[in-house]
Protein backbone atom coordinates (compact mmCIF):
# COMPACT_ATOMS: atom_id res chain seq x y z
CA UNK A 1 0.00 0.00 0.00
CA UNK A 2 1.42 3.26 -1.05
CA UNK A 3 1.16 5.85 1.92
CA UNK A 4 2.96 8.77 0.99
CA UNK A 5 2.86 9.91 -2.89
CA UNK A 6 4.71 12.62 -4.38
CA UNK A 7 4.10 14.15 -7.53
CA UNK A 8 6.36 16.45 -9.24
CA UNK A 9 7.06 18.36 -6.24
CA UNK A 10 8.50 21.98 -7.12
CA UNK A 11 9.55 24.80 -4.73
CA UNK A 12 11.53 27.77 -4.59
CA UNK A 13 12.58 30.33 -2.32
CA UNK A 14 12.98 33.59 -3.60
CA UNK A 15 13.59 32.38 -7.27
CA UNK A 16 16.20 30.06 -5.94
CA UNK A 17 15.03 26.46 -7.07
CA UNK A 18 14.86 24.47 -3.92
CA UNK A 19 12.97 21.54 -5.00
CA UNK A 20 12.27 20.49 -8.78
CA UNK A 21 9.82 18.36 -10.19
CA UNK A 22 10.48 15.79 -7.37
CA UNK A 23 8.57 12.51 -8.01
CA UNK A 24 8.56 9.03 -5.79
CA UNK A 25 6.10 7.13 -3.52
CA UNK A 26 6.58 5.54 -0.32
CA UNK A 27 4.99 1.89 1.01
CA UNK A 28 3.62 0.97 4.29
CA UNK A 29 6.23 -0.07 6.94
CA UNK A 30 8.94 0.73 5.43
CA UNK A 31 11.96 3.16 6.26
CA UNK A 32 12.35 5.26 3.32
CA UNK A 33 15.83 7.72 3.40
CA UNK A 34 15.76 10.89 1.95
CA UNK A 35 19.55 11.10 1.30
CA UNK A 36 21.88 13.68 -0.37
CA UNK A 37 24.47 16.31 1.03
CA UNK A 38 23.41 19.71 2.59
CA UNK A 39 21.36 21.86 1.08
CA UNK A 40 19.73 19.55 -1.56
CA UNK A 41 15.99 20.44 -0.53
CA UNK A 42 15.67 16.74 1.74
CA UNK A 43 14.44 18.69 4.49
CA UNK A 44 12.05 21.14 2.41
CA UNK A 45 10.60 18.02 0.86
CA UNK A 46 9.93 16.38 4.07
CA UNK A 47 7.87 19.71 5.10
CA UNK A 48 6.31 19.82 2.10
CA UNK A 49 4.96 16.31 3.45
CA UNK A 50 4.62 17.38 7.12
CA UNK A 51 2.72 20.42 5.83
CA UNK A 52 5.16 22.92 7.19
CA UNK A 53 5.51 24.41 3.49
CA UNK A 54 3.24 25.20 1.33
CA UNK A 55 4.66 24.03 -2.29
CA UNK A 56 4.79 26.20 -5.56
CA UNK A 57 3.27 23.21 -7.82
CA UNK A 58 2.87 19.50 -7.56
CA UNK A 59 0.88 17.04 -5.69
CA UNK A 60 1.28 15.44 -2.13
CA UNK A 61 -1.18 12.37 -0.90
CA UNK A 62 0.02 11.19 2.83
CA UNK A 63 -2.35 8.07 3.83
CA UNK A 64 -5.14 9.84 0.75
CA UNK A 65 -4.60 13.40 2.61
CA UNK A 66 -3.72 16.69 1.19
CA UNK A 67 -1.36 17.86 4.12
CA UNK A 68 -1.98 21.55 3.06
CA UNK A 69 -6.39 21.33 3.01
CA UNK A 70 -6.41 18.13 5.44
CA UNK A 71 -3.65 19.41 7.69
CA UNK A 72 -5.96 18.76 11.23
CA UNK A 73 -6.24 15.35 9.97
CA UNK A 74 -2.75 14.91 8.75
CA UNK A 75 -1.83 16.24 12.29
CA UNK A 76 -2.99 13.01 13.71
CA UNK A 77 -1.17 10.34 11.95
CA UNK A 78 1.92 12.11 11.27
CA UNK A 79 4.27 12.36 13.72
CA UNK A 80 7.63 14.88 13.19
CA UNK A 81 10.91 15.74 14.23
CA UNK A 82 12.30 18.75 13.48
CA UNK A 83 15.84 19.57 12.96
CA UNK A 84 16.37 22.06 15.84
CA UNK A 85 15.37 21.94 19.48
CA UNK A 86 11.91 23.00 19.73
CA UNK A 87 11.37 22.62 24.07
CA UNK A 88 11.34 25.76 26.26
CA UNK A 89 14.54 25.05 28.56
CA UNK A 90 13.05 24.63 31.79
CA UNK A 91 10.26 21.86 30.73
CA UNK A 92 11.52 18.63 31.90
CA UNK A 93 11.44 15.33 29.84
CA UNK A 94 8.43 13.98 31.57
CA UNK A 95 6.80 17.17 31.28
CA UNK A 96 7.13 17.14 27.96
CA UNK A 97 5.86 13.58 27.43
CA UNK A 98 3.04 14.27 29.42
CA UNK A 99 1.80 17.53 27.19
CA UNK A 100 2.35 15.85 24.06
CA UNK A 101 0.49 13.35 25.12
CA UNK A 102 -2.52 15.33 25.74
CA UNK A 103 -2.39 16.65 22.29
CA UNK A 104 -3.70 13.14 21.34
CA UNK A 105 -6.89 10.57 21.62
CA UNK A 106 -4.82 7.68 21.75
CA UNK A 107 -1.11 8.68 22.44
CA UNK A 108 1.62 5.73 23.32
CA UNK A 109 2.47 4.87 26.37
CA UNK A 110 5.04 7.85 27.52
CA UNK A 111 6.84 6.00 30.35
CA UNK A 112 7.30 2.96 27.78
CA UNK A 113 8.92 4.82 25.15
CA UNK A 114 10.94 6.45 27.54
CA UNK A 115 12.40 3.60 28.72
CA UNK A 116 12.80 1.96 25.41
CA UNK A 117 14.90 5.12 24.59
CA UNK A 118 16.94 5.17 27.69
CA UNK A 119 15.29 8.50 29.13
CA UNK A 120 13.59 6.75 31.84
CA UNK A 121 16.77 8.03 34.28
CA UNK A 122 16.15 11.18 33.42
CA UNK A 123 12.33 11.72 33.39
CA UNK A 124 12.82 14.69 35.77
CA UNK A 125 15.53 16.71 33.96
CA UNK A 126 15.29 19.90 32.34
CA UNK A 127 15.32 19.95 28.67
CA UNK A 128 18.36 22.81 29.01
CA UNK A 129 20.30 19.82 30.99
CA UNK A 130 20.00 17.03 28.76
CA UNK A 131 22.84 16.01 26.48
CA UNK A 132 22.99 16.23 22.56
CA UNK A 133 21.90 12.50 22.44
CA UNK A 134 19.13 13.44 24.96
CA UNK A 135 17.69 16.06 23.30
CA UNK A 136 17.50 13.88 19.96
CA UNK A 137 16.17 10.92 21.70
CA UNK A 138 13.42 13.11 23.20
CA UNK A 139 11.90 14.36 19.96
CA UNK A 140 12.27 11.14 18.88
CA UNK A 141 9.93 10.30 21.47
CA UNK A 142 7.97 12.91 20.88
CA UNK A 143 7.56 11.80 16.94
CA UNK A 144 6.25 9.03 18.12
CA UNK A 145 3.66 9.56 21.36
CA UNK A 146 0.86 10.18 18.87
CA UNK A 147 1.23 6.49 17.95
CA UNK A 148 1.30 8.24 14.16
CA UNK A 149 1.48 5.81 11.06
CA UNK A 150 3.66 7.63 9.25
CA UNK A 151 6.91 9.39 11.61
CA UNK A 152 9.18 12.02 9.55
CA UNK A 153 12.44 11.97 11.23
CA UNK A 154 15.12 14.60 9.99
CA UNK A 155 19.03 14.54 11.13
CA UNK A 156 17.82 12.10 14.01
CA UNK A 157 21.40 10.86 14.51
CA UNK A 158 23.10 14.46 14.43
CA UNK A 159 24.98 14.82 17.72
CA UNK A 160 25.08 11.21 18.71
CA UNK A 161 27.87 9.06 19.81
CA UNK A 162 27.75 5.97 18.19
CA UNK A 163 26.01 4.10 21.01
CA UNK A 164 23.63 6.07 21.06
CA UNK A 165 23.12 6.22 17.15
CA UNK A 166 23.07 2.48 17.36
CA UNK A 167 20.30 2.18 19.55
CA UNK A 168 18.69 4.74 17.91
CA UNK A 169 18.55 2.48 14.70
CA UNK A 170 17.35 -0.42 16.78
CA UNK A 171 14.47 1.75 18.44
CA UNK A 172 13.37 2.88 14.37
CA UNK A 173 13.73 -0.73 13.35
CA UNK A 174 11.61 -1.80 16.29
CA UNK A 175 9.06 1.02 15.71
CA UNK A 176 8.74 0.08 11.53
CA UNK A 177 8.32 -3.78 12.77
CA UNK A 178 5.41 -2.06 14.88
CA UNK A 179 3.79 -0.89 11.19
CA UNK A 180 4.91 2.36 11.22
CA UNK A 181 6.11 3.76 7.94
CA UNK A 182 8.90 6.28 8.91
CA UNK A 183 10.53 8.75 6.38
CA UNK A 184 14.30 9.22 7.30
CA UNK A 185 15.88 12.51 6.05
CA UNK A 186 20.03 12.01 6.90
CA UNK A 187 23.03 12.87 5.11
CA UNK A 188 25.14 10.40 6.98
CA UNK A 189 25.62 7.55 4.44
CA UNK A 190 26.03 4.91 6.69
CA UNK A 191 22.38 5.39 8.46
CA UNK A 192 20.83 5.11 4.88
CA UNK A 193 22.94 2.34 4.53
CA UNK A 194 21.58 -0.09 7.44
CA UNK A 195 18.57 1.78 8.03
CA UNK A 196 16.90 2.46 5.01
CA UNK A 197 14.89 -0.35 2.57
CA UNK A 198 14.66 2.45 0.13
CA UNK A 199 15.95 5.88 -0.50
CA UNK A 200 15.89 8.60 -3.17
CA UNK A 201 19.32 10.43 -3.76
CA UNK A 202 18.90 14.24 -4.00
CA UNK A 203 21.19 16.55 -5.19
CA UNK A 204 20.04 20.40 -5.80
CA UNK A 205 16.49 19.55 -5.35
CA UNK A 206 16.64 16.77 -8.33
CA UNK A 207 16.22 12.75 -7.91
CA UNK A 208 19.43 11.42 -9.12
CA UNK A 209 18.17 7.93 -8.37
CA UNK A 210 15.78 5.82 -6.16
CA UNK A 211 16.20 2.19 -5.27
CA UNK A 212 17.37 0.00 -2.30
CA UNK A 213 21.07 0.71 -0.87
CA UNK A 214 22.49 -2.38 -3.21
CA UNK A 215 20.43 -1.17 -5.85
CA UNK A 216 22.42 2.49 -5.84
CA UNK A 217 25.48 0.86 -4.95
CA UNK A 218 24.97 -0.69 -8.58
CA UNK A 219 23.96 1.93 -10.45
CA UNK A 220 26.63 3.96 -9.69
CA UNK A 221 28.59 1.21 -11.70
CA UNK A 222 31.51 1.29 -9.12
CA UNK A 223 34.62 -0.47 -9.48
CA UNK A 224 35.85 -3.12 -6.72
CA UNK A 225 39.27 -4.15 -5.43
CA UNK A 226 40.78 -7.69 -4.52
CA UNK A 227 43.87 -8.19 -3.05
CA UNK A 228 46.05 -11.01 -2.43
CA UNK A 229 49.12 -13.66 -1.95
CA UNK A 230 48.77 -16.30 -4.64
CA UNK A 231 49.23 -20.08 -2.51
CA UNK A 232 50.77 -20.92 -6.04
CA UNK A 233 52.02 -19.60 -9.16
CA UNK A 234 49.17 -17.62 -10.96
CA UNK A 235 49.50 -17.32 -14.73
CA UNK A 236 49.26 -13.63 -16.48
CA UNK A 237 46.21 -14.49 -18.54
CA UNK A 238 44.42 -16.61 -16.01
CA UNK A 239 42.09 -13.42 -14.29
CA UNK A 240 41.79 -11.23 -17.20
CA UNK A 241 39.65 -13.42 -18.63
CA UNK A 242 37.18 -13.48 -15.81
CA UNK A 243 34.62 -11.55 -16.55
CA UNK A 244 34.31 -8.13 -14.88
CA UNK A 245 37.67 -7.90 -14.37
CA UNK A 246 39.38 -4.79 -16.29
CA UNK A 247 42.29 -4.47 -14.88
CA UNK A 248 45.39 -7.45 -13.09
CA UNK A 249 48.74 -5.39 -11.53
CA UNK A 250 51.23 -7.54 -9.54
CA UNK A 251 53.57 -6.00 -7.02
CA UNK A 252 56.19 -8.35 -4.90
CA UNK A 253 53.69 -11.57 -4.28
CA UNK A 254 50.49 -9.33 -4.01
CA UNK A 255 47.83 -9.38 -7.10
CA UNK A 256 45.61 -6.54 -7.19
CA UNK A 257 42.13 -7.49 -9.30
CA UNK A 258 40.16 -4.15 -10.24
CA UNK A 259 36.40 -4.96 -11.95
CA UNK A 260 32.81 -4.35 -11.48
CA UNK A 261 29.84 -6.32 -11.25
CA UNK A 262 30.23 -9.43 -8.77
CA UNK A 263 34.44 -9.83 -9.56
CA UNK A 264 34.91 -10.56 -6.09
CA UNK A 265 32.85 -13.98 -6.74
CA UNK A 266 33.80 -14.39 -10.11
CA UNK A 267 37.80 -14.36 -9.27
CA UNK A 268 37.45 -16.04 -5.89
CA UNK A 269 35.84 -18.88 -8.51
CA UNK A 270 38.27 -19.02 -11.09
CA UNK A 271 41.18 -19.37 -8.50
CA UNK A 272 39.39 -22.24 -6.43
CA UNK A 273 38.96 -23.91 -10.12
CA UNK A 274 42.95 -23.56 -10.55
CA UNK A 275 43.36 -24.90 -7.05
CA UNK A 276 45.01 -21.69 -5.90
CA UNK A 277 44.44 -19.97 -2.74
CA UNK A 278 43.90 -16.50 -1.61
CA UNK A 279 46.08 -15.73 1.09
CA UNK A 280 45.73 -12.30 3.44
CA UNK A 281 42.27 -11.69 0.94
CA UNK A 282 41.64 -7.86 1.28
CA UNK A 283 38.18 -6.89 -0.92
CA UNK A 284 37.01 -2.86 -1.24
CA UNK A 285 33.87 -2.53 -2.16
CA UNK A 286 32.10 0.55 -3.30
CA UNK A 287 30.10 1.56 -0.23
CA UNK A 288 26.66 3.19 -0.30
CA UNK A 289 28.62 6.84 0.43
CA UNK A 290 31.39 5.99 -2.77
CA UNK A 291 27.96 5.60 -5.18
CA UNK A 292 26.57 8.19 -3.10
CA UNK A 293 29.71 10.32 -4.54
CA UNK A 294 29.71 8.98 -7.72
CA UNK A 295 26.61 9.35 -8.04
CA UNK A 296 26.09 13.24 -7.32
CA UNK A 297 29.43 14.73 -7.83
CA UNK A 298 29.25 16.42 -11.38
CA UNK A 299 32.72 16.10 -13.98
CA UNK A 300 33.50 19.46 -12.49
CA UNK A 301 33.50 18.74 -9.08
CA UNK A 302 35.19 15.47 -9.55
CA UNK A 303 38.57 17.12 -10.93
CA UNK A 304 39.19 19.30 -7.55
CA UNK A 305 39.63 16.38 -5.81
CA UNK A 306 42.04 15.27 -8.54
CA UNK A 307 44.05 18.42 -7.55
CA UNK A 308 44.84 16.40 -4.65
CA UNK A 309 43.88 20.11 -2.32
CA UNK A 310 41.12 17.85 -0.60
CA UNK A 311 42.89 17.69 2.94
CA UNK A 312 42.77 21.90 3.16
CA UNK A 313 39.57 22.17 1.22
CA UNK A 314 37.99 20.04 4.49
CA UNK A 315 37.02 22.37 7.22
CA UNK A 316 36.06 19.33 9.01
CA UNK A 317 36.36 15.57 9.97
CA UNK A 318 33.64 15.05 7.91
CA UNK A 319 34.44 16.89 4.98
CA UNK A 320 38.37 15.71 5.11
CA UNK A 321 36.67 12.14 4.64
CA UNK A 322 33.94 12.95 1.84
CA UNK A 323 36.58 14.71 -0.45
CA UNK A 324 39.19 11.10 0.36
CA UNK A 325 36.25 9.10 -0.66
CA UNK A 326 35.43 11.33 -3.59
CA UNK A 327 39.23 10.99 -4.85
CA UNK A 328 38.97 7.17 -4.53
CA UNK A 329 35.79 7.41 -6.70
CA UNK A 330 37.54 9.45 -9.32
CA UNK A 331 40.45 6.98 -9.12
CA UNK A 332 38.24 4.38 -9.64
CA UNK A 333 36.28 5.83 -12.67
CA UNK A 334 39.42 6.63 -14.26
CA UNK A 335 41.58 3.57 -14.15
CA UNK B 1 -12.58 17.86 20.75
CA UNK B 2 -11.93 17.12 24.48
CA UNK B 3 -8.53 15.91 23.57
CA UNK B 4 -7.89 19.63 22.39
CA UNK B 5 -9.86 20.86 24.98
CA UNK B 6 -7.37 18.92 27.82
CA UNK B 7 -4.63 20.03 25.43
CA UNK B 8 -4.84 23.64 26.30
CA UNK B 9 -5.68 23.51 29.73
CA UNK B 10 -2.24 20.99 29.87
CA UNK B 11 -0.74 23.77 27.94
CA UNK B 12 -1.82 26.45 30.46
CA UNK B 13 -0.65 24.33 33.31
CA UNK B 14 2.61 24.10 31.38
CA UNK B 15 2.91 27.43 30.75
CA UNK B 16 2.02 28.54 34.72
CA UNK B 17 5.06 25.85 35.60
CA UNK B 18 7.35 27.56 33.55
CA UNK B 19 6.36 31.15 34.89
CA UNK B 20 7.24 29.95 38.50
CA UNK B 21 11.07 28.89 36.93
CA UNK B 22 11.96 32.16 36.38
CA UNK B 23 13.02 33.97 39.35
CA UNK B 24 13.63 36.86 37.43
CA UNK B 25 10.20 37.31 36.16
CA UNK B 26 8.85 36.64 39.82
CA UNK B 27 10.53 39.28 41.32
CA UNK B 28 9.96 41.92 38.64
CA UNK B 29 5.92 40.90 38.23
CA UNK B 30 5.06 40.14 41.96
CA UNK B 31 7.70 40.92 44.50
CA UNK B 32 9.04 44.08 43.35
CA UNK B 33 5.96 45.68 43.04
CA UNK B 34 4.72 44.98 46.38
CA UNK B 35 8.09 46.29 48.14
CA UNK B 36 7.20 49.34 46.11
CA UNK B 37 4.05 49.97 47.57
CA UNK B 38 5.95 49.48 51.30
CA UNK B 39 8.38 51.94 50.70
CA UNK B 40 6.18 54.17 49.24
CA UNK B 41 3.70 53.58 52.08
CA UNK B 42 6.62 53.97 55.41
CA UNK B 43 8.53 57.01 53.59
CA UNK B 44 5.33 59.70 53.23
CA UNK B 45 2.69 58.33 55.28
CA UNK B 46 0.69 61.92 55.76
CA UNK B 47 -1.42 62.83 53.06
CA UNK B 48 -0.26 65.60 51.13
CA UNK B 49 -2.25 68.63 49.58
CA UNK B 50 -0.40 68.44 46.09
CA UNK B 51 -1.72 64.89 45.73
CA UNK B 52 -5.48 65.97 46.06
CA UNK B 53 -5.19 64.98 50.05
CA UNK B 54 -4.04 61.68 49.74
CA UNK B 55 -0.96 60.03 50.91
CA UNK B 56 1.60 58.62 48.33
CA UNK B 57 0.83 55.42 48.96
CA UNK B 58 -2.79 55.59 47.85
CA UNK B 59 -1.65 57.58 44.75
CA UNK B 60 1.26 54.38 43.86
CA UNK B 61 -1.03 51.24 44.20
CA UNK B 62 -2.94 51.38 40.99
CA UNK B 63 0.69 52.46 39.85
CA UNK B 64 2.21 49.61 41.21
CA UNK B 65 -0.96 47.38 39.44
CA UNK B 66 -0.36 48.51 35.85
CA UNK B 67 3.62 47.81 37.04
CA UNK B 68 2.64 44.53 37.51
CA UNK B 69 0.48 44.41 34.29
CA UNK B 70 2.90 46.15 32.38
CA UNK B 71 6.02 43.59 33.27
CA UNK B 72 3.82 40.53 32.83
CA UNK B 73 2.29 41.95 29.40
CA UNK B 74 5.25 43.73 27.28
CA UNK B 75 8.67 42.10 29.00
CA UNK B 76 7.40 38.84 30.15
CA UNK B 77 5.31 37.51 27.07
CA UNK B 78 6.99 38.89 24.26
CA UNK B 79 9.86 37.47 25.11
CA UNK B 80 8.34 34.02 25.88
CA UNK B 81 7.00 33.77 22.66
CA UNK B 82 9.26 35.16 20.43
CA UNK B 83 12.42 32.50 21.62
CA UNK B 84 9.75 29.84 21.53
CA UNK B 85 9.10 30.99 17.77
CA UNK B 86 13.55 31.88 17.45
CA UNK B 87 13.60 28.10 18.87
CA UNK B 88 11.16 25.87 16.41
CA UNK B 89 8.52 25.58 19.70
CA UNK B 90 5.71 27.11 17.60
CA UNK B 91 7.26 24.93 14.57
CA UNK B 92 6.91 21.97 16.43
CA UNK B 93 3.70 22.80 18.01
CA UNK B 94 2.19 23.49 14.19
CA UNK B 95 3.24 19.36 13.52
CA UNK B 96 0.59 18.42 16.11
CA UNK B 97 -2.79 18.22 16.49
CA UNK B 98 -2.59 20.64 19.23
CA UNK B 99 -1.45 23.43 16.95
CA UNK B 100 0.65 26.63 17.65
CA UNK B 101 -2.39 29.77 18.31
CA UNK B 102 -3.22 27.42 21.85
CA UNK B 103 0.67 28.34 22.67
CA UNK B 104 -0.30 31.83 22.53
CA UNK B 105 -3.43 31.10 24.41
CA UNK B 106 -2.30 29.51 27.54
CA UNK B 107 0.00 32.47 27.64
CA UNK B 108 -2.13 35.06 27.54
CA UNK B 109 -4.31 32.54 30.21
CA UNK B 110 -1.79 32.57 32.41
CA UNK B 111 -0.76 36.02 31.95
CA UNK B 112 -4.07 37.50 32.63
CA UNK B 113 -4.66 35.17 35.78
CA UNK B 114 -1.55 36.13 37.60
CA UNK B 115 -2.00 40.22 37.00
CA UNK B 116 -5.75 39.26 38.71
CA UNK B 117 -4.00 37.69 41.16
CA UNK B 118 -1.00 40.18 41.59
CA UNK B 119 -3.89 42.82 41.61
CA UNK B 120 -5.29 41.77 44.54
CA UNK B 121 -2.40 40.68 46.73
CA UNK B 122 -1.34 44.77 45.89
CA UNK B 123 -4.99 45.48 47.08
CA UNK B 124 -4.66 43.46 49.91
CA UNK B 125 -1.39 44.37 51.61
CA UNK B 126 -2.30 48.30 50.77
CA UNK B 127 -5.10 47.26 53.37
CA UNK B 128 -3.59 45.51 55.50
CA UNK B 129 -0.46 47.37 55.71
CA UNK B 130 -1.46 51.35 54.95
CA UNK B 131 -5.26 51.02 55.17
CA UNK B 132 -5.67 52.03 51.49
CA UNK B 133 -9.48 51.76 50.70
CA UNK B 134 -10.33 49.45 48.73
CA UNK B 135 -12.40 50.16 45.82
CA UNK B 136 -15.32 52.01 46.06
CA UNK B 137 -16.49 50.63 43.06
CA UNK B 138 -15.81 47.36 42.96
CA UNK B 139 -17.56 46.47 39.47
CA UNK B 140 -15.94 49.46 38.12
CA UNK B 141 -12.83 48.58 39.35
CA UNK B 142 -12.50 45.03 37.62
CA UNK B 143 -13.94 46.38 34.51
CA UNK B 144 -11.06 48.88 34.27
CA UNK B 145 -9.05 46.21 35.40
CA UNK B 146 -9.57 43.52 32.89
CA UNK B 147 -10.01 46.37 29.80
CA UNK B 148 -6.42 47.85 30.98
CA UNK B 149 -5.02 44.24 30.99
CA UNK B 150 -6.82 43.11 27.50
CA UNK B 151 -5.25 46.28 25.98
CA UNK B 152 -1.44 45.90 27.95
CA UNK B 153 -1.55 41.55 26.50
CA UNK B 154 -2.66 43.08 22.94
CA UNK B 155 -0.23 44.93 22.94
CA UNK B 156 2.11 42.69 24.51
CA UNK B 157 1.10 40.36 21.11
CA UNK B 158 2.34 43.25 18.64
CA UNK B 159 5.70 43.50 20.23
CA UNK B 160 5.50 39.33 19.54
CA UNK B 161 4.61 39.79 16.08
CA UNK B 162 6.88 42.32 15.10
CA UNK B 163 10.51 41.42 16.97
CA UNK B 164 12.34 38.74 14.77
CA UNK B 165 13.62 37.21 17.98
CA UNK B 166 13.33 37.00 21.73
CA UNK B 167 16.15 39.39 22.65
CA UNK B 168 14.60 42.16 20.15
CA UNK B 169 11.60 41.30 21.63
CA UNK B 170 13.06 41.93 25.06
CA UNK B 171 14.66 45.31 24.42
CA UNK B 172 11.61 46.49 22.72
CA UNK B 173 9.45 45.65 25.93
CA UNK B 174 11.97 47.64 28.01
CA UNK B 175 11.88 50.53 25.68
CA UNK B 176 7.97 50.33 25.78
CA UNK B 177 8.45 49.70 29.34
CA UNK B 178 9.92 52.82 30.33
CA UNK B 179 7.85 55.05 28.07
CA UNK B 180 4.68 53.84 29.04
CA UNK B 181 5.22 53.41 32.73
CA UNK B 182 6.70 56.92 32.67
CA UNK B 183 3.03 58.29 31.62
CA UNK B 184 1.43 55.99 34.47
CA UNK B 185 3.17 58.71 37.33
CA UNK B 186 6.10 55.87 37.92
CA UNK B 187 8.52 58.84 38.16
CA UNK B 188 6.30 61.44 38.40
CA UNK B 189 2.52 61.19 39.98
CA UNK B 190 0.16 62.63 37.27
CA UNK B 191 -1.26 64.72 40.13
CA UNK B 192 2.61 66.44 40.16
CA UNK B 193 2.61 66.12 36.49
CA UNK B 194 2.60 69.44 34.08
CA UNK B 195 -1.22 70.13 32.96
CA UNK B 196 -0.04 69.39 29.20
CA UNK B 197 2.00 66.32 30.16
CA UNK B 198 -0.91 64.71 32.29
CA UNK B 199 -3.13 65.89 28.76
CA UNK B 200 -0.66 63.36 27.15
CA UNK B 201 -0.50 60.60 29.69
CA UNK B 202 -4.54 60.31 29.27
CA UNK B 203 -4.19 59.39 26.34
CA UNK B 204 -1.36 56.39 26.27
CA UNK B 205 -2.82 53.27 27.74
CA UNK B 206 -1.28 53.29 31.66
CA UNK B 207 -2.59 57.04 31.59
CA UNK B 208 -5.87 56.10 31.04
CA UNK B 209 -5.81 53.07 33.11
CA UNK B 210 -4.33 54.72 36.44
CA UNK B 211 -7.08 57.70 35.66
CA UNK B 212 -9.96 55.03 35.65
CA UNK B 213 -8.72 53.07 38.67
CA UNK B 214 -7.74 56.11 40.86
CA UNK B 215 -11.48 57.45 39.91
CA UNK B 216 -13.24 53.90 41.36
CA UNK B 217 -10.92 53.41 43.92
CA UNK B 218 -11.42 56.80 45.43
CA UNK B 219 -13.62 59.00 43.40
CA UNK B 220 -17.40 58.50 41.77
CA UNK B 221 -16.19 55.83 39.33
CA UNK B 222 -14.67 56.15 35.96
CA UNK B 223 -15.12 57.97 33.32
CA UNK B 224 -15.65 56.59 29.98
CA UNK B 225 -13.26 57.81 27.94
CA UNK B 226 -10.07 56.04 29.68
CA UNK B 227 -12.39 52.86 29.35
CA UNK B 228 -12.80 53.77 25.46
CA UNK B 229 -9.04 54.24 24.93
CA UNK B 230 -8.53 51.26 26.51
CA UNK B 231 -11.11 49.09 24.45
CA UNK B 232 -9.92 50.92 21.50
CA UNK B 233 -5.78 49.99 22.19
CA UNK B 234 -6.78 46.45 22.86
CA UNK B 235 -8.79 46.05 19.60
CA UNK B 236 -6.44 47.60 17.30
CA UNK B 237 -3.00 46.47 19.03
CA UNK B 238 -4.98 42.33 18.58
CA UNK B 239 -5.87 43.63 14.75
CA UNK B 240 -2.48 44.42 14.00
CA UNK B 241 -1.25 41.96 16.01
CA UNK B 242 -3.25 39.11 14.37
CA UNK B 243 -2.43 40.50 10.36
CA UNK B 244 1.52 40.65 11.12
CA UNK B 245 2.07 37.82 13.25
CA UNK B 246 4.84 35.67 12.03
CA UNK B 247 4.74 32.16 12.90
CA UNK B 248 8.42 31.34 12.09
Amino acid sequence: MTVVEVDRLHKEYRAKVAVDDVTFDVQQGEIFGIIGPNGAGKTTIAECIEGLRVPDRGTIRVLGLDPQRDRRELRRVLGGQLQESALPDKLTVAEAISLYSSFYTAPADGAALLDGLGLAAVRNRRYRKLSGGQKQRLSVALALIGQPRIAVLDELTTGLDPQARRDTWQLIRGIRDQGVTILLVTHFMEEAERLCDRMMLVTAGRVAAIGSPADLIASAGLEQRVRFHPSGPLADGLLAAVPGVRMVARSGGEVTVIGTGDVVGAVAFALAQAGIVAERLNVQRASLEDAFVALTSSPGSRSYADEGSHAEEGSDAEEGSHARERSYAKEGARR
Amino acid sequence: MTANRSALGRLAITEAKLLLREPVALFWGFAFPIVLLIIMGLSAPRPQADLGGLRLVDVYEPIVITFVITVLSIQGMPAALASYRERGVLRRLALTPAGPLRVLAAQLAVNFTVAMATTAGVLVAGRLAFGVALPRHLLAFLAVLMVLTGAMLAIGLLVTAVAPTGRTASVIGAMLFFVLMFFAGLWIPRALMSESLRQASNYTPLGAGVRAMQDSIFGSGPALAPLALLGAYAVISAAVAVRVFRWQ
